[in-house]
């Protein structure tokens, strides 16, 4: 079983398909011409990238009539963020509104 | 950082805030109040419940957290599981009484330090990838 590290570095070698997933990271759920408008490849080429990301689970496609759109799976992207510091400013904002709620209830 | 391999980190938050424990106990268990600070969940104060905690931070991206009761002592201590996406970690709340209010802790177990090995042995040009990519998450949440 391939580490899942492994697997990761070597989907997003590539730097259009990285450009791509950076871009569905970014601006959310997008269409193959949406991306392909903006990739500076052919079509195809968009859609064999967005299978690599697939199989790597960094991206999910949705088909809604003869469209089908991509978005990017955050969450496969653990392995290589550094979780502790994520989730250290996670726990800061949640206290922050905690507290906020704490105002809010009557005693 | 240098960490052996089987060695775990924690992350800890702790404030003091101007309300008895029994009212931030309240916020910490009940479901409604819960969803306020925290997320969506079927959260209940009783041990071995299983419950999920769930977001959707962007449309079509949905989180989803395994939780199970470990510890429950009203008004003063609450542990549950925390597992999400290869995460295997234990949330402990501590609430302590003190002339001002609570002090509140929260200490979340279990992270593995995979993180900076990730790194290792990457092509140069992957940390600053990397570290765009942290951003891009942390304004995702």
């Amino acid at each position: 079983m391939p580490n899942a590290h492994d697997v990761l570095f070597t989907t997003l070698a590539d730097p259009t398909r990285r450009a791509i997933f950076e871009r569905l990271c970014r601006d959310g759920e997008q269409t193959v011409g949406a991306l392909t408008a903006q990739a500076g490849v052919s079509q195809p080429a968009v859609s064999k990238h967005l299978g690599v990301l697939r199989r790597a689970g960094l991206v999910r496609d949705r088909h809604e009539g003869r469209q089908t759109h991509y978005s990017a799976q955050l969450a496969a992207l653990s392995p290589l963020v550094d979780w502790t510091k994520q989730m250290n400013a996670f726990w800061e904002s949640r206290f922050d509104d905690l507290e906020n709620l704490l105002k809010r209830m009557d005693q | 950082m240098t960490s052996i391999a089987t060695e775990t980190r924690s992350v800890i938050v702790e404030r003091e805030i101007a309300y008895p424990p029994e009212k931030i106990w309240r916020a910490l268990t009940q479901p409604h109040l819960i969803e306020e600070w925290l997320m969506k969940n079927d959260f209940v104060p009783v041990v071995d419940h299983r419950f999920n905690l769930r977001k959707e931070p962007q449309p079509g991206v949905s989180i989803v957290v395994d939780c199970k009761v470990t510890a429950v002592e009203p008004n003063r201590s609450l542990s549950y599981t925390w597992d999400a996406y290869g995460l295997e970690s234990v949330v402990t709340w501590t609430l302590t009484a003190i002339p001002t209010g609570t002090r509140l802790r929260m200490e979340q177990s279990g992270f593995r330090p995979d993180q900076e090995q990730a790194y290792r042995g990457a092509r140069s040009g992957w940390h600053h990838y990397l570290a765009a990519l942290e951003q891009i998450l942390a304004r995702t949440d």
